[in-house]
């Protein structure tokens, strides 16, 4: 089958796509928010609640350096099994 | 249950609508409608003022209709002209005259304040007065509630199942539809698109298509009254050009007006126009049979249907799964036009 298709243009346009293959639906607001669902009922009162519970997938953008680096824990040496002297 | 007042509803064909007078009930509201001798299309409330006779029983005389019981005579306006064995006419009497606009074949009431009417908001289906277009129509009283039609034409996988032989193959219920709602304009747009199908009789024998198909459905229902199925069938693998028209495909567009007339009955307005053999009589005639039968399947179903639910407790209990996609948001939608400014998840 051809693609999900986007027919409606406007400025508040909720859709539902049922992915294919799936039975999966993805749902998008007009704001940009996304979540799947199994079931359409949970996704339209997810969908229809706009704004709340909605945050627009991150702009991917340029990509920047870091800011700050994630320190690891040092690796802890191998134990060394106690040889008795 | 409720209706969704101040919105325009489809009455009537045109076609309907002459020098006889014609009995409708819109929202439970008895309308009478008639033509004047000037063409012009008219909707009254069909009880007289005097002893609530249906006006529909009487007579034409002119542009008047004059009342089959006693005589109360009420011009095109509702306004009440004569009464019997008097000068005097009381000043409440007069009838309700409703705003009609007609469009598209079809006569439109506005049912509510007329104040609000707006023809301007009137969803359109230009396809049915288009000369390029072959028109086969008809209309079936239902003797259901017309959500449950709704419910049925929001959903087309029903096709396979209830429709088999006619429109019905098994791509239409398993193919994934992707939903859309513009929440300003308020329509639903329910898309499936078939790469693969099998070309069922209804397009067969009317396209002359030999083999598979790829079949769109693109559903846009204008709540609460208007539903249009843009219907696309081409050979296995053509699709639109980038630009320009569509000539290899062939075009349906299946209108329905779902008209409710009491809590219990709706008129189901069905029409399908199509680009493809025009002049082609024979093909009128098949596609008015196979499309009559289809809509008396769901007739039947529904009318059952009906039965069913008419017995059940309020909220009853569903379940819905992922084809009911746009039917929830159909819901939702008219459910809106009921309570202004309610909002809600479509159950």
């Amino acid at each position: 089958m051809t693609a999900p298709t986007s027919m409606l243009t406007g400025d508040r346009i909720y859709r539902i796509h049922w992915l294919p293959g799936t039975d999966t639906l993805r749902g998008r607001c007009h704001c940009g928010a996304e979540r799947t669902a199994e079931e359409p009922v949970e996704l339209w009162e997810w969908l229809l609640a706009h704004p709340d519970g909605h945050r627009p997938p991150p702009d991917p953008g340029p990509p920047t350096p870091p800011t700050s680096r994630t320190v690891l824990p040092p690796t802890a040496p191998p134990s060394r099994a106690a040889v008795p002297a | 249950m409720a209706f969704a007042r101040d919105q325009w509803y489809v009455a009537a064909y045109g076609s309907e609508v002459g020098r006889d007078l014609l009995a409708r009930t819109v929202l439970g509201e008895p309308l009478v409608l008639y033509r004047t001798e000037s063409g012009e299309a008219v909707a009254l409330a069909d009880r007289c003022v005097h002893r609530r006779y249906p006006l529909s029983e009487s007579r034409l005389d002119g542009d008047t209709i004059v009342c089959g019981y006693h005589g109360f005579t009420y011009d095109q306006t509702g306004t009440c002209v004569f009464v019997p064995g008097q000068q005097r006419i009381p000043r409440t009497a007069r009838v309700a005259a409703y705003p009609v606009v007609e469009q598209d074949s079809f006569i439109w009431v506005w049912i509510g304040d007329r104040n609000l009417a707006d023809p301007t908001t009137i969803p359109r289906a230009p396809w049915l007065a288009d000369p390029a277009y072959a028109v086969v129509r008809g209309m079936a009283p239902l003797n259901a509630r017309y959500e449950l039609l709704v419910d049925n034409l929001m959903d087309l996988s029903h096709e396979t199942y209830l429709h088999g032989g006619y429109i019905g193959t098994p791509e239409v219920a398993n193919t994934p539809i992707t939903t859309e709602v513009d929440d300003e304009k308020g329509i639903v747009y329910v898309s499936r698109h078939m790469d693969d199908a099998e070309c069922p009789p209804f397009y067969a024998q009317s396209t002359g298509i030999q083999g598979r198909i790829t079949r769109w459905q693109d559903i846009e229902y204008h709540p609460p009254c208007l539903y249009l199925l843009h219907s696309r069938i081409a050979p296995q693998g053509h699709y639109p050009p980038a630009e320009g028209p569509d000539s290899g495909a062939f075009h349906a567009e299946i209108v329905y007006a779902i008209t409710p007339s009491t809590e219990h009955t709706t008129y189901d307005f069905w029409a399908v126009a199509r680009d493809f053999a025009i002049d082609d009589e024979s093909v009128s005639e098949y596609l008015h049979n196979s499309n009559h039968t289809v809509v008396m399947q769901d007739v039947t179903a529904l009318n059952i249907l009906e039965q069913v639910i008419a017995s059940e407790p309020e909220k009853y209990q569903e379940l819905s799964i992922n084809i009911d996609t746009g039917g929830l948001a159909a819901r939702r939608l008219l459910a809106r036009m009921i309570e202004p400014g309610s909002v809600g998840a479509p159950r």
